[in-house]
């Protein structure tokens, strides 16, 4: 060993490495020995494909330690230039109060827990998503609203489609008010162009007299500030059969008549100043709220109240019928992913304020614009509008430029409206202080402010009578109960003590790559620099967030094996559907517009073929053989039937049953042959990254799942960030946006699909931190750990349970996986009557979160440990799993009855074990204790016995439970 | 009256005055499992043969209705709105779907009888 080799194992700037992986060298034997081979080495030959492996070695910059990628990426974060932001369009500042930055933001108990598919392990952050729902339905005064939406802009543009669908009339014209947020306008634009659906912007007031339209979009308050009355509006698409969403903001929503009550079909909006920073875009809590009777074509998650097996009420997430994993093409939207860890914050931020504290809120703002308008008009300044909430427009002439440039000299942002308008919108955080600040830089002769208290005592009320709300909201209870800073922090508490997440249990969901969300990821998300940045503030003062987004472009393209990256899509889904439009743009420009026909093999995720039905593509649905993998000579006869007209294929690798195809590349060139493009599905990343990059062997585009592979964590449903990768030809094609400056704005790029330029910007760090601690070693180290454990869970269990898939590797014990592996439980289904649900709901029994339950297969369930996990945690799963088989054989030999057992029953709550009548044919410690390590090591009690899905969705309820 | 049968799983039975009643079968109900909600077609509405005529849903799948001949809508089963268990209960009797009119009998030739269908049942995976 050199002296400079030392001196760098003494700086030791691979510990992270050793942090993110569970497993030791020793470890690493041990597991090696039960799989059968001799060296990790050996494992990756044994089950990874030699024709995909990488052509060029992944080069990263070399790893550092935690302290010094915080102080990098310190570095990176003072180049943003954080100024007071009264620019509004969407976003406002607003204080997160402490005990919900720290409890929830900032609690791994919140941020590390999974989507609530499994209801009895779920209940706290479902009763936090319900508060969620009801405080939107009442704010609105709409009859249901779902769990939260990716953002505003793509949430009014799910309304038109759900317009769309629902709508009497035959038009196929959807009518935009020009007082939509500009972003919102141009993700409508994009989302309905491959439907060929019209969008024409203008004055909804002129345009309804004249249009024949089957949706209106309007926005309350407008993104000037006026308070228009849409009454007519609503009356006149009413009349023509046409859908009234608007898009409107809920604190305003406190002072102003809502919605709902002048006959709004779907209301949208941003949650954000409900007490979640700007973050530079996101991400951010929308909301989706409609009448009761669209409520079976509500897009995303929606939280409902049933009763559990003891009769008590319990929460669950209702109508997944709806979703994409099971309407697939039929499907109207792809949105998987909700924004849940934000719609948490939102809906305690009401819970902290209540109704009269949000009233308060609002009331000031309100009042501070009023002074603020008064103030301007009496220096001579005209405002467009009589009417506000909290943001006016002035106009502000040949001034415009002298007055942004004092403003930000003063060290804010005012809004460009357009080159003659000045927009100032106020927020939670503005005082007096603020407003004198203002009329300073428009008084452009010095000394001419006006003076605050006289000011004040004359500025009216900007709101209209006959907009001003008269109604209650937020009646319920749990908005009305936790006023003291020492009842919220145990009701948050309380909340999530009822729920399993990554920080008391491994979560071995199969396609999800539940891995360490490291502390030090998290730690920069709430910096001022990042959290505190209006997305639309001036290019120079987000240079640090440019820096980032191009360090994290260039490390994911040389991850990917592709060329250019854009990370402005805030979920996988969106991803896709922005790689997909990116083929469609590539084809177009070639003068191929013909070409629209998407081929989807049928093991694919549902997301795939909805997300290419919303590109305006044909899907084709390929025939897999029975080990998952693509029928080459099924996808050869639908390449020759389609050639002409070959749009793209869409391929997850390895493929959603876990298995290595050795034949991707020759599928790849055959697409191509027929001048299709090849869309490599990235949600198994975690098995290739630094082994092989899609865009290496044969994939044209990819979309990452950040909050999969890279670390972002989950949040109970979300944030997500689906950055798209595409090869070299395609990159002129990627997503801009309406802050984009480029020669030809309209030239052949794809037009925005988030609201925000970076999408979700604020949570990028996460990934930024995590790829520079790992490095190229690092990072392929996790890789090959990640499918080491999947085998060594496989190894295990294989003697127990039938491993549905495997590479047939005879070297291997289990046949050979990838990342993640297959436990078919329907043979023992027909023998006794458990299934994978049973067997799901008893591991809660054993302190586990279930598997990927009946997906890709249905009655199986799909095992993915990754990385993270440690030899001893793996073990104790593979333990009770094997238990749990022991549990069934005592079926099997007729020694529990087929309907009375330990897992017919499951889970157990506290209150059944402790239950003067046990009635059962099991004992209580057969129940609740089923192997010893749950004696000492802690026992997690459920709060709910299982959850009734049917009853559930026969009587569907999604508010706050009246008490 | 004989009752036919799609391979979409759906029955239906016809009178001489060219009345149809359309619902799914029990083999269908088996395997969609408990139904919570069943979308109707609206009544008045010519349908054509093999047109989308509803929805039915259970908690884990959703499904298509088709209409198996062409007709007019007369009638469709309410009290399943109030209470879908019926079509798991009794799918071909009360759990019925919607009736149609105007029904050319000849539609009807070369579907399969209960036979046919059973038959037909057992060639499934």
């Amino acid at each position: 060993m050199s002296a400079l080799d030392e001196l760098r194992e003494l700086e030791f700037a691979t510990e992270f490495t050793g942090r993110h992986i569970g497993i030791d060298a020793e470890e690493e034997a041990t597991m090696l020995r039960v799989i059968g081979v001799s060296s990790r080495a050996e494992l990756i030959a044994e089950v990874l494909p030699p024709s995909i492996a990488r052509i060029h070695p992944m080069m990263l910059p070399e790893p550092v330690t935690e302290q010094d990628a915080l102080s990098e990426l310190r570095m990176i974060a003072n180049r943003n230039s954080v100024l007071r932001s009264f620019i509004g369009q969407g976003y406002s500042p607003c204080h997160i109060p402490a005990v919900i930055q720290r409890n929830i933001l900032e609690s791994p108990a919140w941020y590390t827990a999974y989507t609530p598919y499994q209801a009895e392990i779920s209940q706290g952050r479902l009763e936090a998503l319900i508060n969620f729902q009801t405080m939107v339905c009442d704010l609105t005064a709409m009859d249901i609203s779902n769990a939260s939406m990716l953002d505003e802009a793509t949430a009014a543009a799910e309304a038109i489609m759900l317009a769309h669908r629902v709508s009497k009339s035959t038009s196929e014209v959807v009518l935009v008010d020009d007082g939509c947020h500009p972003q919102t306008i141009a993700v409508i634009k994009t989302r309905c162009e491959p439907l060929d659906i019209e969008v024409i912007v203008g004055s909804l007031t002129l345009l309804i007299e004249t249009t024949d339209c089957f949706a209106v979009v309007a926005q309350y308050p407008s993104t000037t500030g006026v308070i228009n009355d849409i009454q007519p509006i609503v009356d006149g698409a009413h009349q023509q059969g046409a859908l009234v969403i608007v898009a409107t903001d809920l604190l305003a929503l406190t002072l102003l008549r809502p919605p709902g009550e002048w006959g709004a079909d779907i209301v949208v909006g941003n949650s954000q100043r409900f007490g979640v920073p700007m973050a530079g875009g996101g991400p951010h809590a929308a909301f989706f709220a409609c009448r009761d009777s669209h409520k079976r074509s509500l897009p995303g998650r929606l939280v409902g109240v049933s009763v559990d097996a003891h009769g008590k009420p319990a929460y669950r997430l209702a109508l997944q019928t709806r979703e994409q994993h099971i309407r697939r093409e039929k499907a109207t939207s792809n949105i998987c992913t909700a924004q849940v860890l934000l719609a948490v914050m939102a809906s305690m931020y009401a819970v902290y304020h209540g109704p009269n504290g949000l009233r308060r809120i609002a009331n000031r703002t309100a009042q501070l614009t009023s002074i603020l308008a008064s103030g301007l008009r009496s220096i001579g300044w005209g405002i467009s509008g009589a009417t506000a909430f909290d943001t006016i427009t002035v106009d502000s002439g040949e001034n415009t430029e002298v007055i942004l440039a004092t403003a930000i000299e003063g060290g804010a942002n005012l809004r460009r409206t357009s080159n003659s308008e000045i927009g100032i919108s106020l927020d939670e955080t503005c005082t007096r202080a603020d407003v004198e600040r203002i009329w300073s830089w428009f008084a452009l002769t010095p000394g001419n402010i006006p003076d605050f208290d006289t000011t004040a005592v004359r500025s009216p009320s900007l709101i209209p009578e006959p907009q001003r709300r008269t109604t209650s909201f937020l009646s319920h209870p749990v908005f009305n109960t936790h006023r003291s800073e020492t009842q919220m922090l145990r009701y948050i508490r309380s909340l999530s003590d009822k729920d399993l997440a990554l920080d008391r249990t491994m979560i071995p969901l199969g396609s999800c790559t539940m891995k360490l969300n490291a502390t030090s990821e998290m730690l920069p998300i709430t910096w001022p620099e990042f959290a505190n940045m209006h997305p639309f503030a001036p290019a120079e003062q987000q240079a640090g967030y440019h820096e980032l987004d191009r360090q994290l472009c260039s490390w994911l393209a040389e991850v990917t094996g592709y060329t250019g990256v854009s990370l402005q899509p805030n979920a996988g889904s969106q991803g896709e559907f922005a790689g997909l439009l990116t083929i469609r743009a590539y084809h177009r420009a070639m003068g191929e517009h013909h070409r629209s026909v998407c081929l989807i093999p049928e093991s694919a995720h549902g997301t795939n073929p909805a997300s290419a039905q919303m590109a305006g593509m044909k899907v084709v649905v390929v025939a897999c053989d029975e080990r998952g993998n693509i029928d080459i000579d099924d996808l050869r006869a639908k390449c020759v039937l389609h050639s002409a007209n070959l749009a793209a294929a869409m391929i997850t690798y390895p493929s959603t049953y876990g298995v290595f195809d050795n034949r991707v590349r020759e599928l790849c060139a055959l697409v191509h042959d027929h001048g299709g493009r090849v869309y490599i599905d990235g949600a198994n990343m975690n098995a290739l990254v630094g082994l092989a990059g899609p865009g290496e062997f044969g994939g044209d585009v990819s979309h990452l799942n950040l909050h999969k592979t890279f670390c972002i964590p989950h949040g109970g449903g979300g944030p997500g960030v689906g950055p798209v990768c595409v090869v070299d030809d395609l990159v002129p094609f990627l997503p801009h946006h309406i802050t984009t400056t480029t020669p030809t704005p309209n030239g052949p790029r794809v037009g925005a699909v988030s609201a925000a330029p970076l999408g979700n910007a604020g949570v990028l760090p996460i990934s930024w931190m995590y790829i520079r601690m790992m490095g190229s070693a690092g990072l392929t180290a996790a890789t090959e750990v990640a499918i080491l454990n999947a085998n060594y869970v496989a190894a295990r269990l294989a003697p127990h349970y039938d491993i549905r898939f495997h590479s047939g590797s005879a070297g291997v014990v289990g046949g050979g996986v990838a990342h993640e592996c297959i436990l078919d439980l329907r043979e023992l289904k027909e023998a006794t009557g458990v299934s994978a649900e049973d067997v799901a709901k008893r591991l809660i029994d054993y302190g586990f979160h279930a598997p990927t339950l009946s997906f890709p297969v249905a009655g199986t369930l799909m095992v993915e440990p990754t990385e993270s996990e440690s030899l001893e945690e793996l073990d104790r799963f593979c333990d009770a799993m094997i238990s749990i088989r022991h549990e069934i054989s005592l079926i099997e030999q007729g020694e529990w009855d087929r309907d009375d057992n330990p897992l017919k029953h499951a889970p157990h709550t506290a209150l059944s074990i402790a239950a003067d009548d046990w009635k059962h044919g099991y004992s209580r410690e057969d129940a609740a204790y089923p192997v010893a390590s749950l004696k000492t090591g802690g026992k997690y009690w459920p709060p709910v016995g299982r959850v009734d899905n049917v009853h559930g969705d026969r009587n569907l309820f999604c508010s706050c439970v009246p008490t | 009256m004989t009752t036919y049968f799609t391979p979409e799983h759906e029955w239906i039975t016809i009178d001489e005055a060219g009345n149809a009643t359309v619902g799914i079968t029990d083999h269908a109900q088996e395997a969609l499992g408990d139904v919570v909600f069943v979308d109707f077609p609206t009544v008045g509405f010519a349908i054509d043969a093999g047109g989308n005529a509803g929805v039915v849903e259970s908690v884990k799948a959703v499904s298509d209705i088709y209409c198996p001949v062409a007709g007019t809508v007369t009638e469709v089963n309410d009290a399943l709105s109030t209470d879908p268990t019926t079509v798991n209960s009794d799918p071909q009797g009360a759990g019925w779907f919607f009736k149609l009119s105007g029904v050319d009998p000849s539609a009807l030739d070369g579907m399969m009888d209960e036979a046919a269908y059973t038959t037909y049942l057992t060639t499934l995976p």
